[in-house]
């Protein structure tokens, strides 16, 4: 492997979630597994948004639908039509993807504020929908039967499996990401964030380009949401489609730095972590969304290209390992 | 012999603005094209007209012998179009090298990223700006961006190249590198069109000129021509000894 | 027929809401208008709103409506100081950074609240009696609210044009570079407009509080309420924001005749979206 140099740029990230997917292992600690569920979870879903945020330029708002709409789509089919945790996996990236092309479709061409107003709105109108919707369950939702974990093994067996199929969705967001990264395929989508018009006169076909990186963007999640509701044992409107989560998915990409393959991960860890000492130190417990916001704000204010943007602008040879 | 490009009767209008009016030439392949006229003439809008940036209410365009009235940008490219702006449009936070590899990448040739590479390690030495491939394009200085947007739009091998004020802005040592580089693509076959406000510059370099004026063609011809028509005196030089001095001070 | 009759009952307060929900999507395209900044801070202060009526009624015993003008003073002080921490730095950065800014302002604002206030809900208990029409009664306090809010409406129409400072604020909205050329001290008048906006909004929550109980999270509901209603009006038009609020109003009112209830917010967001994609400027014109 001697291009293995070439490549570090993926290298250093995967490093980064293998070692988080070994420590609760390696520390035989079930809080830890906890932790770095967590916080895996959130790079899968900050890498995921990176390939339309970073790459693209395009700020979505209302992401986290994807996870929400995969998550509902794929529960059914394993609560109520007993599949197998693997079919709803893939049934679940599949409907987020149909779900971002059609989306894609019809709001992609709107720039700028009104791209992030229209997915609010259509998360906010999912979310509504769902809540109507009986199939799902209405408001009330679905709650998963306890019988399926008997299907892994019971239910201690079918948590640590689910953490192991965390990890996988993470790696394979990196990978994803750095894939696209390094094609000419991600070289339009950076042109396209730079300057849409010019791209297009250079012949990048803007349109088609944007609708796969939107439904790239959406897949993952949607696998995430299905994982993550199998785990809990539930899933309502509510819960499914936060918007809140939505906009901290967004300051995880920016703190770490949107448009490169490191960043997101480096910003999910970065506020997972922040989060999870303000929620446990008494002092900060109530102001927590306080504090987060604070340095969002700072960061917004005088770091905009977040930390491994301001590495890569202010350290030229780190560009080749930090892409 | 068909020609390269053909423009009949674009006409094109703005809400009650009658920005080009009937405008209407062929360029024949391997010609230098000056196109001048004075501010607000609708060179740029002619330009746009051409590579699809707008729809002309009346009118055909026809590259290469097919009507490409209305086509969008990207399909111009991929024709082999390509233009460069009046306000450049560099991709800011890539390298300079970068962005050419994106010009060859998604221009008429669809090239893969590994011969990208290649080919633009020859554009960025034709331009003389391969000393600065890693630098990021927000850092170079005006004349080098103008060089770096005419670099993109070479790597994608195009057969017809807008060039929209390619001079402006810069001193004269570095209009006289340009216009070099300028004929030095005329000499690798690429038919040019040249939006020009530097008159002595463009009328040493056109084969053919065109004057817009309000929107409409008031004077096609060589150089000379151009420069002893009265009526372009009048709209655009000004002062008819100007032309004499010009076209005798070679 | 009996859809019809219910139509009639809800038609009139759903007209009364839709007035202060105009206002407080005023608040909102104001602020984009004038500085193309969606501020997402919106809704916490449309909260604040609602608790100022709370502390100056439950425990002062002013009555809420002499409340509304120094909680209006607060609002507008409020978004000065805003305007001067978040967003003036990164006035003519991409929107994504205003977006993150005023979200923020928007943590940083519910997270001291939660802290201080709890996400428990408060009412203001507050009755200024009823008027019967025959098919359906009307509350004091809407109607009341509705007159507020359309006065509130002229004295905004009043300031932007026919006082000094608010031709200066129309004339950085129209073009900020020639404005400043004018000799218009331009970093001053879009600090007063942002606090003209989170005015509105506090305003706005006031009102509210004499409707329904609410909670330090309530606004957030009402600053969707504002998108939807800013978008329809068109962005960057206050009068086309009352309208908007009038219309949202009235389809508020008029959809549970026809269909459970909790289909409202379906129709609510699939109208923005439909209007984002079909008509952006809004259906009175937004902006140029």
């Amino acid at each position: 492997m001697k291009n293995w140099r070439n490549h570090l740029g993926l290298i250093v990230p995967l490093l980064v979630v293998v070692g988080l997917a070994l420590w609760p292992a390696l520390t035989d600690s079930v809080s830890n597994r906890e932790n770095a569920f967590t916080i895996l979870k959130a790079i899968a879903l900050a890498s995921s948004l990176n390939i339309l945020l970073g790459y693209t330029g395009y700020v979505s708002f209302g992401h986290i639908v994807f996870f929400g709409f995969g998550g509902y789509v794929g529960l059914y089919f394993l609560n109520e039509q007993g599949w197998s945790i693997w079919t709803s996996l893939v049934i679940a990236g599949i409907s987020s993807g149909v779900l971002a092309y059609l989306l894609g479709k019809a709001i992609l061409r709107l720039r700028g504020a009104y791209f992030a107003l229209a997915t609010i709105g259509i998360n906010e109108a999912v979310k509504a929908f769902v809540n109507n919707f009986d199939l799902f369950g209405g408001p009330i939702g679905m709650t998963l039967n306890f019988k399926v974990y008997k299907e892994y093994g019971g239910a201690a067996e079918a948590l640590s499996m689910a953490f192991y199929i965390m990890a996988g969705l993470a790696i394979a967001a990196i990978i994803v990401s750095y894939l696209v990264r390094i094609s000419k395929f991600g070289l339009g989508l950076l042109a396209i964030r730079e300057n849409e018009d010019a791209a297009e006169v250079m012949g990048v076909v803007a349109p088609n380009a944007k609708t796969w990186a939107y439904v790239l963007s959406a897949i993952i999640p949607g696998m995430v949401g299905v994982l993550f509701f199998f785990k809990n044992g539930n899933v309502e409107p509510h819960g499914a489609f936060p918007l809140h989560a939505s906009i901290e998915l967004l300051v995880m990409v920016m703190l770490g730095g949107q448009g490169t393959v490191l960043g997101p991960i480096l910003g999910a860890f970065a506020y997972q972590g922040m989060r999870g000492y303000l929620v446990t130190s008494d002092f900060f417990k109530d102001i927590q969304l306080s504090v987060s916001g604070a340095i969002l704000l700072i960061i917004v204010l005088f770091i905009p290209a977040g930390a491994v943007g301001w590495l890569r602008h202010r350290f030229a040879p780190l560009r080749r390992i930090l892409p | 012999m068909t020609p390269l490009l053909s423009v009949e009767g674009v006409t094109k209008r703005f809400g009650g603005l009658q920005a080009l009016t009937q405008v209407t030439f062929d360029l024949p392949e391997g010609q230098i094209m000056g196109l001048i006229g004075p501010n607000g003439a609708g060179k740029t809008t002619l330009f746009n007209c051409i590579n699809g940036v707008y729809a002309p209410e009346v009118g055909r365009v026809r590259f290469i012998g097919e009507d490409v009235t209305a086509s969008k940008t990207y399909a111009m490219a991929k024709r082999g179009l390509a233009r460069t702006h009046q306000i450049v449009q560099p991709l800011e936070e890539l390298t300079v090298r970068e962005n050419v590899i994106a010009g060859a990448c998604f221009g008429r040739e669809n090239h893969s990223l590994s011969s990208a590479h290649d080919i633009a390690e020859e554009v960025m030495e034709f331009v003389r700006l391969d000393g600065r491939a890693d630098q990021l394009a927000a850092s170079l200085n005006i004349a080098q961006k103008k060089r770096l947007e005419m670099a993109r739009a070479l790597a994608a091998r195009p057969y017809l190249l807008l060039l929209d004020e390619v001079l402006a802005g810069l001193n004269p040592s570095e209009i006289g590198a340009m216009v070099d580089i300028v004929k030095k693509i005329r000499d690798r076959g690429i038919t040019i069109i040249m939006i020009e406000h530097v008159m002595k510059a463009v009328m040493n370099v056109s084969d053919r000129m065109i004057v817009l004026d309000y929107g409409q063609q008031i004077a096609e011809g060589t150089p000379e021509e151009i420069a002893n028509n009265p009526q372009v005196i009048e709209a655009y030089l000004g002062d008819p000894e100007l032309a004499k001095k010009l076209m005798g001070e070679e | 027929m009996q859809e019809l009759s219910l139509l009639l009952a809800s038609l009139p307060d759903g007209v009364l809401l839709g007035f202060v929900y105009g206002v407080a999507a005023m608040g909102l395209t104001l602020i984009w208008g004038v500085m193309d900044v969606i501020n997402l801070a919106h809704g916490p202060i449309i909260s604040l709103g609602m608790f100022g009526t709370f502390f100056i009624f439950i425990k002062m015993g002013i009555n809420p409506y002499l409340g509304l003008i120094p909680i209006a003073i607060l609002g507008l002080l409020l978004g000065v100081v805003i305007y001067f921490v978040a967003v003036h730095r990164i006035i003519n950065a991409p929107h994504l950074s205003s977006l993150l800014a005023t979200f923020s302002v928007n943590m940083i604002i519910i997270g001291l609240a939660t802290a201080a206030l709890t996400t428990s809900p408060y009412n203001v208990d507050f009755n200024m009696g009823s008027f019967d029409l025959g098919f359906t009664t009307i509350l004091g306090t809407r109607l009341i609210a509705a007159i507020i809010a359309i006065l509130v409406t002229g004295g905004l129409y009043f300031f932007l044009y026919k006082t000094r400072p608010g031709k200066y604020v129309r004339a950085v909205t129209n073009n900020r570079a020639a404005a400043e050329l004018m000799g218009v001290p331009s970093t001053r008048i879009l600090a007063l407009s942002f606090g003209l906006g989170t005015m509105l909004a506090a305003i706005s929550g006031a009102l509210i509080a004499t409707f329904f109980p609410f909670s330090i999270l309530s606004g957030g509901h009402y600053e969707l309420k504002s998108f939807v209603i800013g978008v329809l009006g068109g962005l960057g038009n206050p009068v086309g924001a009352l309208y908007g609020g009038l219309i949202l109003g009235v389809l508020e009112g008029i959809i549970p005749a026809f269909m459970e209830t909790s289909w409202v917010p379906v129709i609510e967001f699939g109208l923005f979206v439909v209007i984002l994609l079909v008509r952006p400027n809004g259906l009175f014109g937004a902006k140029e």
